[in-house]
């Protein structure tokens, strides 16, 4: 028993080897810079809601097969094009946002499309083909902004071009326009929007059931409409009115509707167990209920609404406001990325994703689940990148973009994903890892050496070298297994 | 047979065809707006001459079988650091070698620049073989990011080892060495100075070319000697190779150290054409751009010749030296050429990765 | 019930196939009834995947000019021209390697492709695609299929990790997942299981059969077939040969069916025969050698070739003959006794071989054989230059290319073997199979070796460059004495030169015969069904 335990750790330590070592490494860098965490942690939540979307937005071609993709550049300059043509019409507010999204998105797809075409073509290539194709999207994005617009496409705004009318300024200020657009989105806003579309997606897809004359499952509607209106019905109380109508959430409050909610979740798993077992059907209960398990979550659950008493942390969690709609959007990706692996496309590209073979010889389509794969993704990074400007409220025309891929893709592998392999707690963690290191660094290298321009040097190094090492390491298991598989299938073609 | 173009274009392949046809309609341009084509085409020379080497580093890469070489900043790093050290120790101020001829000193101190880049970059070039024998396949991937990473990794050497002389570091109290090391007192030119003569306004810098013809003659040579010819033979058909009792991974870290020494030869020749040494993050993207002459000179990710290093070197170069004058002339003030060159090099290297096929990437 | 008619599944009459003009299938029948094992039997390029390939519509069949014939499912004529047609036919395939993905579970490994989907309110509005998986309802499948071929497993365990013989069951769990399926087709399925695991498949094959499903079964271990098979087709040289039903024939009428007597002597060796062959001098000996090449292992061979003959090493592909000169070579990993000469071999070191005077035509001419994109000139010249230093010039202390010295040789070479080229300048890749493999023969020949190997010399090129090849090598043993020995899966081609056949069988030696042994011995060593005492010849 215990020497099995002992193995575990060595195994536990081994597989997460990339992780802890940059666990052991912010923590270090973090007692270097002597900052407070009131400064650090709410500094690292503000990247947090900045960061993570174009970083989920890795997920799909990873799975796919496609490797890391250093192609979101090119998504992220679908945002740019959009913005800037919003900011020039005048959009503002989330409207203005919303219109900015509705604009980059068909520029996203029809880039991801292209991008999926060529990479087609250099399958295997892909990572280096994707780097350098956002170098020479650049190319044409330069040519774009600095010569057609105002130069071909006659644009006459003073504070967007420069003065000769003939390209744009280098910096483009969204503070009037869509700056916190997303961010400020009140809680209240977004139960009674939510608590409509419920409605609306029940009453679309019972009357499609009706049209098609497929069984309804009368009972499941009601209840579904009665638990939304109760919802939304709470929002009519004063108290809940008040706390609601913020658009910032505190992160000591969001803490402990989390420890709520779990608690919740595991007496609604037990009630639900409980009922079933009643009728006794073998085949609808499909895993069986975990008691150890539940009472470990509430225990959880409990210490951690306990560790909120203590008063540095409370210190932390009260300093920290998280932007309520972004965070939103985010676990909606991080739910988006699952479900879609639970659908047939889905399954398709996990199946491209392991054998291009094996899923030729199964009757799939392997390009054009590749090339779905990246209008996915390039779709994703440009809404992540618009996500990003609104909360940085600035767009730096030229240099916003350029290090989206590295950034994001360095994040994802610190988090421990690699070449193949991918989650959303992966991309989570490793954004919470990067951006403390990319905080502090600058720090801990003034308090070590005097100088924090080497703390900067260090952590464009560390994003360098997580890279090189992931696709080294890829590369290394890859040459050192020659698969069998290959030959077989040349031979039989 | 209807269209005429298309058995050249064939042959050259499409890239190569627009990009010549790009050369000439520069020059086209710079004739109608009656610029001074003589000095034009002396900075052609002089930019072919200082990149040449840089992008004849290409040669032993590709021909070894490790490809097209992203990662010759492990070189350049070397020879950087040989020509600091050479500052730093004032080798060309040295009474002694001035007092023969002071251009004597500044060649003095440039070739044991390059001796100590060389011997630099025998070592890392060893290691970088090794690593590159194990990801075989994905070099090209590898080779990038890597070469990224020691940029990077140096950024913080710059600003931690241990240089004093005035010229290297910071002036008032800063520290680490300076972005930019002006080499106007040490060998700023020697190359291109060395019996360089100008005929009908044509400046040929005779050093530098002569410098850079017997760099290309050696590599030559060495391709024609017995080793040289195992390995090609060893990045053309590993398992050929190997039949033959040729040991294909020796033959690769023999190509992967001479790519590396080139680049370490090369980024001197260039500092010393230029006057200047950049270090940080100036030469990140130096691979791309010799990756890119070859290629335009015809060179694939699978077969380089020393031929498709002079051609493509001087095309991509030429546009360059003729781009921005001629681009002023459109709109003045522009970088448009700086776009252009983002457009053409990222663009050759693109078409010539989706010419492969996967025929490198293994699944 | 009557007997009188007799009804078959499958019914494929007079087909008939040309590549280039190449026939490869000249006429060929193969009737199948239901629920039967159906062996299908022939030598390597006898036209099976051929005829498999036509039988699974593959686009290699259809964008070469399609084929001629008919074939009737179920009594219905039908044209199947696409791989989803046979699928939907019911015709199923259990591949020679595994086509699963380890990372998945059984059941999405069995269901792949075809997964159970349920609609919801995005997959109405985007398509089938967005449709959500129906997880349950695939495990009932994947456990259905289980249990029909008796394999005890949980249907959630991932491929990664399980035993090879699993994999091949969860193989054909797959095709048996398949709707409507009718036959199922196995590509030499024991070929990687080991014994205990080949037997258990096999019991798995009676249990589908019994169920009314068809097995056309390729294989060449004739103990197999008659363990097995209701019945049988053997195919020689794209020609329909017979179709017997197993309770009628016997071992070693298969075996001489599958060889069939060939009168014709493919090279005239008019020419005296003046060798004295010393049975005491031994040019090559092997003990217990063994070859690690994927496909073609050799699991412990003994052998001794003499000083000065011609041996010929035969067998069926993938059972180990060409493991054997790959392994000296040093191309793949090689352990045992290799004595050349007396001398040992030291198989650790690259290019040990070459130094004693050991050359090689590798099989596989464009992979290993050939630089294909230099020049004639550089492919005859390279091996001798590098392990003979021959053709260099020392100017210093540097070695380089003699370019008079090779290129005079090199003319000299192509006037000798009449390879048939623009110039030596040209590229290797360029010229035909045939003078691709005198470019071969020409660099072995550069190096001036005492034992020449040569693998396949006459795969893939024409007649008349068959009989020359063939020729040229005999009289490089008559006239130089030099000891050659021929691996080649064309027996006619080794019994028409060779003085002693060799027959490896599973990566071991079966026997050696002489050239004018029957048909049936030949058949017999080569099937696996070699019962006799290891005979020298």
């Amino acid at each position: 028993m215990n020497r099995k335990s002992k193995i575990n750790v060595r195994d536990f330590v081994f597989h997460n080897k990339v992780v802890l070592m940059f666990l052991v490494l912010c923590v270090g860098a973090t007692i270097a810079s002597k900052q407070p965490l009131t400064f650090v942690i709410p500094e690292l939540f503000t990247r947090i809601a900045r960061n993570s979307f174009i970083v989920l937005s890795l997920i799909i071609p990873v799975i796919a097969g496609m490797g890391l993709n250093f192609g979101i550049v090119i998504g992220a300059m679908a945002a740019q094009v959009a913005i800037f043509l919003t900011t020039y019409w005048g959009l503002t507010g989330v409207g203005g946002f919303a219109a900015t999204v509705a604009l980059s998105t068909p520029i996203a797809v029809f880039f991801g499309f292209l991008v999926g075409r060529l990479f087609n073509y250099m399958k295997g290539n892909e990572m280096i083909g994707g780097l350098v194709l956002g170098y020479f999207a650049e190319g044409l994005y330069q040519l774009l902004f600095l010569f057609i617009f105002g130069g071909v496409i006659k644009l006459h705004n003073t504070n967007l071009m420069i003065p000769t009318g003939i390209g744009v300024k280098n910096t483009i200020d969204l503070k009037d326009t869509v700056k916190y657009a997303l961010d400020t989105v009140p809680m209240l806003t977004i139960v009674e929007v939510g608590f409509y579309l419920v409605l609306i997606v029940l009453v679309c897809s019972t009357a499609f059931k009706l049209v098609k004359k497929q069984e309804i499952n009368w009972k499941s509607v009601v209840m579904k409409a009665v638990a939304a209106a109760v919802i939304y019905g709470l929002t009519f109380i004063k108290p809940v009115e008040q706390f609601l109508s913020a658009d910032r959430l505190l992160l000591l409050s969001a803490v402990e509707i989390g420890c709520l909610l779990t608690v919740l979740w595991q007496a609604f798993l037990f009630i639900r167990w409980k009922v079933q077992a009643r009728r006794a059907d073998e085949d609808t209960i499909e895993e069986p209920f975990n008691m150890q398990k539940a009472v470990a979550y509430v225990v959880l659950a409990a210490v951690v609404y306990g560790l909120t008493y203590i008063p540095t942390l409370f210190n932390v969690l009260i300093a920290v406001k998280l932007p309520v709609m972004t965070y939103l959007c985010i676990g909606a990706l991080c739910g988006f990325n699952n479900i879609l692996m639970r659908t047939r496309l889905g399954q398709n590209m996990r199946t491209v994703g392991q054998s291009r073979t094996v899923a030729n010889a199964a009757g799939i389509n392997v390009d054009k689940t590749r090339v779905i794969a990246m209008i996915f993704s390039t779709v994703l990074a440009s809404w992540g990148q618009l996500i990003f400007l609104q909360n940085v409220g600035t767009l730096s025309t030229y240099g916003a973009h350029t290090q989206v891929g590295q950034f994001a893709i360095a994040a994802l592998l610190v988090g421990g994903a690699s070449v193949q392999n991918a989650t959303n707690k992966q991309a989570l963690l490793g954004i919470v890892l990067f951006h403390t290191l990319f905080i502090v660094s600058p720090l801990a290298g003034k308090e070590l050496f005097g100088d924090p321009v080497i703390g900067e040097y260090f952590r464009v190094f560390v994003s360098y070298g997580v890279i090189a090492m992931s696709l080294a390491m890829h590369a290394w298991k890859k040459a050192s297994k020659p698969k069998v598989e290959g030959e077989g299938s040349a031979e039989a073609a | 047979m209807r269209n005429p173009l298309k058995p050249l274009v064939e042959k050259f392949g499409l890239p190569r065809v627009i990009i010549v046809s790009f050369f000439l309609f520069l020059i086209a341009a710079a004739g109608m707006f009656h610029m001074n084509l003589m000095q034009l085409l002396s900075d052609c020379i002089r930019r072919w001459g200082m990149y040449g080497i840089l992008a004849l580093a290409m040669v032993p890469a590709v021909q070894c079988g490790i490809g097209l070489n992203f990662g010759i900043s492990m070189g350049i790093v070397g020879g950087l650091l040989g020509g600091i050290i050479v500052i730093q120790f004032r080798v060309a101020e040295m009474p002694s070698l001035v007092a023969v001829h002071p251009l004597f000193a500044m060649w003095v101190a440039v070739l044991i620049a390059i001796a100590i880049g060389v011997i630099l970059a025998t070592g890392i070039g060893y290691l970088y073989g090794l690593l590159l024998n194990r990801v075989k396949g994905s070099e090209m991937t590898v080779t990038t990011y890597v070469g990224f990473s020691i940029i990077a990794f140096m950024n913080m050497m710059w600003m931690l080892l241990p240089f004093t002389d005035g010229e290297l570091i910071w002036p008032n109290a800063g520290k680490g060495l300076r972005n930019t090391i002006s080499l106007a007192a040490s060998f700023s030119n020697v190359m291109n100075k060395t019996l360089a003569f100008t005929v009908a306004g044509i400046t040929v810098p005779t050093g530098l070319l002569l410098f850079f013809f017997l760099m290309c003659f050696l590599v030559w040579l060495f391709m024609r000697s017995k080793t040289g010819m195992a390995m090609s033979a060893a990045g053309a058909n590993p398992m050929f190779a190997t039949a033959a009792g040729i040991n294909v991974n020796k033959m690769r870290i023999i190509g992967t150290v001479l790519s590396t020494v080139l680049a370490a030869v090369g980024i001197l020749v260039y500092a010393q054409g230029f006057g200047f040494i950049q270090l940080y993050n100036g030469p990140m993207m130096m691979g791309f751009t010799s990756v890119a002459a070859v290629l335009i000179g015809g060179a694939s990710p699978r077969k380089a010749r020393i031929a498709h290093v002079l051609i493509g070197t001087f095309l991509f170069q030429g546009i360059m030296a003729l781009g921005l004058p001629v681009a002023n002339q459109f709109i003045p003030e522009s970088n448009l050429s700086e776009v252009a060159r983002l457009v053409i090099s990222n663009g050759i290297i693109i078409y010539a990765l989706s010419q492969v096929k996967g025929g490198s990437g293994r699944e | 019930m009557e007997k009188a008619k007799e009804t078959y599944v499958l019914k494929m009459d007079n087909i008939a196939k040309e590549y280039y003009g190449n026939r490869v299938l000249k006429g060929v029948n193969l009737h199948i009834r239901p629920g039967e094992i159906h062996a299908l039997m022939g030598e390597n390029g006898a036209g099976k995947s051929t005829l498999m390939n036509i039988l699974f519509g593959m686009p290699v069949i259809h964008t070469t000019g399609g084929y001629e014939g008919s074939i009737e499912v179920n009594g219905s004529p039908v044209n199947i021209d696409t791989p989803l047609k046979a699928m939907e036919l019911g015709i199923g395939m259990v591949h020679q390697e595994f086509m699963l993905i380890p990372g998945f579970t059984v059941t999405e490994n069995i269901k792949v492709g075809r997964e159970k989907t349920m609609p919801n309110l995005v997959s109405r509005l985007f398509g089938p695609s967005m449709e959500s998986l129906d997880l349950k309802a695939m495990r009932r499948d994947a456990r259905k299929a289980l249990k029909t071929i008796g394999l005890q497993i949980e249907e959630y365990v991932k491929v990664a990790g399980l035993p090879v013989g699993y994999m091949q069951f969860i193989e054909i769990a797959r095709e048996l997942d398949k709707t409507g399926i009718q036959i199922l087709v196995f590509d030499e399925p024991t070929a990687v299981l080991t014994e205990s695991e080949a037997e258990r498949l096999l019991e798995a094959m009676r249990v589908i059969s019994s169920q009314g499903i068809a097995i056309i079964f390729i294989t060449h271990r004739l103990d197999e077939v008659m363990a097995v098979a209701d019945s049988m087709t053997i195919l020689r040289d794209g020609e329909f040969v017979a179709r017997k039903e197993i309770k009628d024939t016997n071992v070693v009428e298969i075996a001489e069916l599958m060889i069939g007597r060939k009168m014709e002597k493919l090279v005239d060796n008019s020419s005296k025969d003046t060798r004295t062959i010393d049975d005491s001098q031994i040019a090559v000996s092997l003990r217990n050698y063994r070859v690690n090449m994927p496909g073609e292992r050799v699991k412990g061979i003994d052998l001794d070739i003499k000083k000065g003959e011609i041996f010929g090493i035969g067998g069926l592909a993938g059972q180990g003959k060409l493991g054997i000169p790959n392994g000296i070579m040093g191309l793949y990993k090689a352990e045992g006794q290799v004595k050349i000469n007396g001398r040992e071999l030291n198989l650790a070191k690259l290019g040990d071989a070459l130094d004693h005077k050991v050359a090689f035509v590798s099989e596989d001419r464009r992979g290993v054989g050939l630089l294909l994109d230099e020049s004639i000139e550089e492919n005859i010249i390279f091996s001798a230059m590098q392990t003979n230093g021959k053709f260099l010039k020392k100017i210093g202390w540097m070695r380089l290319y003699d370019g008079a010295a090779g290129k005079s040789h090199a003319e000299d070479m192509v006037k000798t073997l009449d390879i048939r080229c623009t110039g030596i300048r040209q590229p290797a890749g360029a010229l035909s199979g045939g003078n691709q493999q005198k470019v071969c023969l020409a660099r072995a020949l550069t190096l001036e070796p005492d034992i020449l190997f040569v693998s396949e010399p006459t795969r893939g090129i024409d007649i008349g460059a068959k009989k020359l090849v063939l020729e040229y090598l005999a009289k490089l043993n008559r006239e130089q004495g030099m000891t050659v020995i021929i691996v080649s899966s064309e027996l006619m081609e080794l019994r028409s030169v060779a003085d002693r056949i060799g027959i490896v069988s599973d990566g071991k030696l079966a026997c050696i015969l002489k050239p004018d042994d029957s048909d049936a011995d030949f058949g017999l060593a080569m099937s696996g069904a070699w019962k006799g005492e290891r005979k020298d010849a």
